[in-house]
């Protein structure tokens, strides 16, 4: 069985469909790569995956691990083992980097019923966590991304998902924003938890991040849709030709 | 007479007439104290209770919120003095010295009166002014930043009990001092309590007061605490309203502060129906560093209203206004704030702020900033903004894996903590976040 099942997702917002029978399989331990042009589509299906409100599903179903994730809040989804690293990480005047990740992990260890970590554990994981991707602990003390740089932004969210140990990751547009150095601290970051327990699937426009973070299967949406699937190498071809052909194929 | 009382219509102004002849006689002191209750009552009966077409009360119309005005306190009881024993427990973890009032009476029983830090006395207002005590006596009937003011004119007139609370030039008063201010009876009466608090030149103290009584009981209480702080000296004021879901409370701080003061007030309001908390603050010495702020948490119907007139009256005076206001259900919160930059008083440096979070449709924020300037080198500023919380933070927070209510909860208390987060007091400052985590679970 594959750990994410996508089939037939069609989606609305604002009463303009975005997805249009979109699906997709993903089996555990793979990475896959999303890419499309502007406007196909690739942070809808991020978003709704997470369960943020204002986006319809007006036909489909999402299963991850043949169960059904629709009907989920976002903080359950988050307890079955999903992770949304967000484009642009969202700034939280007032409340300490620190205090949230303790309360995100603990609410998630919660609804599984397992014990909330003592506060040395907790420290000792954050803190080891935080080092490999160069988080100094001054900054875990600053309110949640209040002034950080977009690097620190994107690093956050990586150390989040490393605490937060998901089965599935969706990384929005990682690299957004990121200069050739930030990105290949991220992409470490990201590669340091690929596992044979956990997949990952990497939206994109640009193949750079795909130098850094090896997809196993990349998968080309357009107006809504997966359009193409291939190896690696079709990363590549994007790369050199664009997405023209697929706009047009699409349309 | 009639000529000053024919503006007298109302059932609560005609009870206050009846109520100061009743008692005048037997109010504290005599002599120029009696004369400036006269004066003061003269001065009430003149513009009567303030209504919404007194610009100062647009929003909190006295007239049409106080019905009637209830008797005046009686000596306190062994139940009441019972009952303020427990008072003010929302700090209950701070180490302060209490200092206790039942019905607005001093309670020395109840007060912590033992080895008090050298330069530091502590004394009963009624007793004082029984006792015509002269600096006591001359600084009441000074005009004060709040001179004019109907509220603290009615203070005035029926003031019965308070404390008088002097630190000498240079005493560094390291435990806070705590006014526990409880009405503890079943009778729903009035409370009129003054405070006079005289801070010498480069001394150091904190000052909590807290206000609180039963639920369900529409008791009224008019509270004004007069503050002098000397040259160089470094105070920090928090008030806490804590009071009965049915009262009504008034509360005026009028505050005379001398150079080079570092003055931190913080206003905390939770309890009472309806509250109003003024703050007149006047500038009156050079370069003194002033940070008023304050939030407020309410529901139901519940109404506050915070007025402050900072009057930046002498030049390189600093001052940061910061209020936050979390509103659930059909509460009203109120917001008036006025700098005055007078002329000469250059280099001022101003900025207000306030936040109102709205919980519910059908909560209200009105905010009224103003701005007067009358010097050509300063930088003033004021914001506002009136809004529900932000979903797009809610749904990061959920994204994460906290439940719904969990992430509305730390989102508020992130809004409250950036106001409460300036009290320099770290154990009043966590007193109060606690609080507020209590009113967020009560809120479910």
């Amino acid at each position: 069985m594959h750990l994410l099942e996508v089939k037939n997702l069609h989606v609305e917002v604002d009463g303009k469909k975005i997805l249009n029978g979109l699906d997709l399989s993903v089996s555990k331990g793979s990475v896959h790569a999303i890419m499309g042009p502007n406007g196909s589509g690739k942070s809808t299906l991020a978003h709704v995956l997470a369960g943020k409100k204002d986006y319809a599903v007006t036909q489909g179903e999402v299963l991850l691990d043949g169960a059904d994730l629709l009907d989920l809040s976002p903080d359950e989804r988050a307890a079955q083992g999903l992770f949304l690293a967000f484009q642009y990480p969202l700034e939280i005047p007032g409340v300490a980097t620190m205090n949230f990740l303790r309360t995100a992990l603990n609410a998630q260890r919660k609804k599984r019923a397992e014990a909330e970590l003592s506060t040395p554990e907790f420290m000792k994981r954050v803190r080891e966590a935080a080092a490999k991707l160069s988080i100094d602990t001054e900054m875990l003390r600053r309110p949640v991304n209040v002034g950080f740089s977009g690097g620190e932004k994107k690093r956050n969210e990586i150390l989040q998902m490393a605490l937060l140990e998901p089965r599935l990751a969706v990384l929005d547009e990682t690299d957004s924003g990121l200069d050739i150095d930030a990105l290949k601290v991220v992409a470490d970051g990201v590669n340091r938890l690929r596992s044979p327990n956990r997949a990952m699937i990497v939206i994109t426009h640009y193949q750079r991040l795909l130098n850094h973070i090896v997809p196993d299967v990349v998968h080309v949406l357009s107006k809504g849709r997966i359009v193409r699937t291939g190896g690696k190498e079709l990363a590549l071809e994007l790369e050199a030709n664009g997405y023209a052909g697929y706009q047009d194929e699409a349309a | 007479m009639s000529a000053d009382t024919r503006l007298i219509k109302t059932a609560a102004e005609t009870t206050l007439a009846d109520s100061f002849a009743a008692a005048k006689a037997r109010l504290p002191g005599k002599g120029e104290i009696a004369v400036r209750r006269e004066e003061a009552f003269r001065r009430f009966e003149q513009l009567g209770l303030p209504h919404r077409r007194v610009e100062e009360w647009k929003y909190t119309d006295l007239r049409a919120l106080m019905r009637d005005a209830k008797p005046l306190a009686q000596v306190p009881d062994a139940r009441s003095k019972q009952r303020a024993k427990t008072a003010g427990a929302i700090v209950a973890g701070v180490d302060a010295r209490r200092i206790v009032f039942a019905e607005g009476a001093f309670v020395p029983e109840l007060s912590d009166l033992s080895q008090l830090e050298p330069g530091l006395s502590i004394a009963s207002l009624a007793r004082a002014l029984a006792e015509g005590d002269a600096d006591v006596v001359a600084r009441l009937g000074a005009p004060g930043p709040a001179e004019g003011d109907v509220a603290a004119a009615l203070n005035t007139a029926f003031m019965g009990d308070g404390a008088v609370i002097r630190v000498a030039n240079g005493a560094a008063i390291v435990r806070p001092i705590h006014l526990v201010f409880a009405h503890g009876t079943d009778m729903a009466t009035t409370i009129f309590t003054r405070s006079l608090v005289v801070i010498g030149d480069d001394a150091q103290v904190t000052l909590i007061e807290s206000h609180e009584g039963p639920p369900g009981l529409d008791y009224q209480v008019n509270a004004v605490l007069d503050l002098f702080v000397g040259d160089r000296a470094r105070v920090d004021h928090v008030k806490l309203g804590v009071e009965g879901s049915s009262a009504l409370h008034v509360a005026t701080l009028a505050a005379t502060i001398g150079a080079d003061v570092e003055f931190n007030d913080f206003t905390f309001t939770i309890g009472g129906q309806v509250t109003r908390n003024q703050l007149f603050v006047r500038c009156a010495g050079e370069s003194a560093t002033v940070g008023l702020r304050g939030a407020n948490l309410l529901k139901g119907r519940q109404h506050a209203d915070t007025t402050l007139v900072l009057d930046h009256a002498l030049p390189g005076c600093n001052s940061r206004e910061v209020f936050k206001s979390v509103l659930d259900d059909e509460s009203r919160g109120v917001f008036q704030g006025k700098i005055i930059v007078r002329p000469g008083a250059q280099k001022s440096d101003a900025r207000m702020m306030t936040n109102a979070l709205l919980l519910s449709e059908a909560a209200e924020a009105d905010n009224k900033p103003e701005l007067e300037i009358f010097a050509d080198d300063v930088q003033c500023g004021h914001g506002a903004t009136a809004g529900a919380l932000d979903e797009n933070l809610k749904f990061y927070l959920m994204a994460r894996g906290i439940p719904d209510g969990d992430a509305e909860s730390l989102l508020i208390q992130a809004f409250v903590g950036e106001a409460v987060e300036a009290i320099k007091h770290d154990g009043v400052k966590e007193a109060l976040m606690e609080a507020v985590v209590r009113w967020l679970a009560a809120r479910g």
